[in-house]
């Protein structure tokens, strides 16, 4: 295989924007993390940070938006370089929307702040917290089969995306019972089932982020198909 | 090594195809055993870098090879639907050429004028009705988008015209004899954006009419202009397909190395 273009200038840019990418990842990915230690130690400091970041994954959102429309235009990208692109086009604004639900997080952790919940009150905190260790390891392994354009951790991503949303249902019946035997948990409970959800989409982009790899690789659109079908498109 | 050929699901009819094709220049062997099909009102294009044998292969097409000697066909050539094949003995390389017609990369206008450029071919048949010639030649220039710029002059020299009108022009010439397949070899290298943009939507439009078979160096011309992609390396064939796949998803590394600028 050879992987240098005759364009030394061409590969340079390329990597340049894999780079990128990968900073961004980085940075969305530290943004989560942020968020919810925010939300376990109930720390409005932690959250303030995570708003106040949010805005570096949104610019370089922007700046490689722009690297990509100038690489196009000059390089007019075929085949798997072509693939790469538009493959980075959306992996960046599904980056760009973990940054966001990053942001909702340290949102609710402030509402939750201010209506006065603290650590006294019983809240099934620590579940939310297993559920985003997951969320994070999706997308770190996401950006890892990126970084290497291994389809083979790609696929261990996708495959393991269903381990979040079970982990989300159970949440959510945990958060019922919770309301249920004490009212007064309800309002909080409200805003940590959006916290929940917030850290589904973050296994949610995770995943598009790993069918976006696969497509670098392999050619094939993988999207909206069982993970049985997936696996026989790839292979 | 064998080539990757991936037929269309629904395949077109069958304009041509070459089967096991070798041409040798004297005793260099230039392409060795080239199959693939020519699909009707189709344009395919041949890629590959200098010397990978698509302007030999596409000389092929209408005997351009008999003009030196010592140049020999091995394999053959069938057009279609009659099946005659182009490279037989038995088969007049003059006859060929009315029916598979060429543009070259630089225009090539006769010394005559504009008219007399288009009916030419006709005339070499024994045409001399005026009125049919006149009906030809403005049929053959609007069929080449032309008419409209050389309308009122005809009787003008051909060589006065500009780059593009003249490769228009030539390619009118080619018209006017209603070949069946129409090989065209790098028609736009010598030609700026703006003709090679009206050459290209030509060539979109003429293909209702003829087949065509294009040998470009402009990697994003054979992308825009044609329906099949023809790979080839070092007189073989690498790899054929639709050109939406080929440019995307190519099959073969070597294919994609060569379109992606990795080639070296």
């Amino acid at each position: 295989m050879n992987d240098k273009h005759i364009s030394t200038q061409f590969d340079a840019e390329l990597s340049d924007i894999c780079t990128r990418v990968l900073e961004m990842g980085g940075i969305a990915e530290a943004q989560v993390a942020q968020s919810i230690y925010a939300l376990i130690h109930f720390s409005g400091e932690t959250a303030t940070q995570v708003l106040a970041r949010e805005e570096q994954v949104n610019q370089l959102e922007i700046v490689i938006d722009r690297d990509l429309s100038t690489i196009i235009a000059r390089r007019q990208p075929t085949a798997r370089d072509l693939r790469l692109l538009i493959a980075v086009s959306k992996t960046i604004a599904n980056l760009e929307r973990v940054g966001d639900e990053a942001a909702r997080i340290a949102r609710m952790v402030q509402r939750l702040l201010n209506a006065g919940v603290s650590s006294r009150m019983r809240l099934p905190v620590t579940d939310l917290q297993f559920a985003s260790e997951l969320a994070i390891r999706q997308l770190r392994k996401a950006l890892d089969a990126f970084a290497r354009l291994d389809v083979e951790s790609a696929l261990e991503v996708l495959k393991q995306d269903d381990q979040i949303d079970r982990e989300f249902d159970g949440l959510l019946r945990k958060l019922i019972t919770y309301m249920m035997e004490d009212p007064r948990t309800i309002s909080p409970s409200i805003d940590l089932v959006f916290v929940a959800k917030a850290i589904e989409r973050v296994g949610d982009h995770a995943k598009n982020l790993a069918e976006g790899v696969i497509y670098i690789v392999k050619g094939t659109d993988v999207r909206h198909n069982s993970l049985e079908t997936v696996e026989s498109m790839v292979r | 090594m064998t080539a990757t050929i991936t037929l269309p699901e629904r395949a077109p009819a069958l304009k041509a195809e070459s089967t096991n094709l070798d041409f040798y220049y004297g005793s260099f062997k230039a392409l060795t055993s080239v199959s693939m099909p020519l699909y009707e009102h189709n344009v395919t294009a041949l890629i590959g870098p200098s010397g990978c044998g698509k302007s030999t292969y596409l000389r092929c097409f209408n005997r351009m090879h008999d003009l030196y000697p010592g140049n020999r066909y091995v394999g053959s050539i069938r057009l279609h639907p009659d099946g005659i094949d182009v490279l037989h003995d038995s088969v007049d390389p003059i006859e060929v050429r009315m029916r598979v017609s060429m543009v070259f990369q630089k225009p090539n206008p006769f010394p005559k004028s504009v008219f007399e450029n288009v009916v030419y071919g006709l005339r070499v048949r024994g045409e001399k009705s005026r009125s049919f010639l006149q009906d030809k030649a403005e049929a053959a220039l609007k069929g080449a988008a032309l008419w409209d710029e050389v309308k009122d002059r005809l009787d003008e020299v051909a060589v006065n015209l500009s780059g593009g009108q003249q490769q228009r022009l030539c390619i009118a010439r080619s018209l006017a004899t209603d070949p069946e397949i129409l090989l065209f070899d790098e028609p736009t290298s010598a030609l700026d954006p703006i003709a090679t943009g009206s050459i290209e939507e030509l060539i979109g439009s003429i293909k209702d009419k003829v087949t065509i078979l294009i040998v470009t160096h402009n990697m994003q011309q054979a992308a825009r202009v044609s329906d099949f992609v023809a790979y080839m390396y070092l007189g073989e064939l690498i790899e054929f397909g639709e050109t939406r796949d080929i440019f995307m998803k190519p099959k073969r590394r070597e294919t994609e190395d060569y379109i992606t600028g990795r080639f070296g």
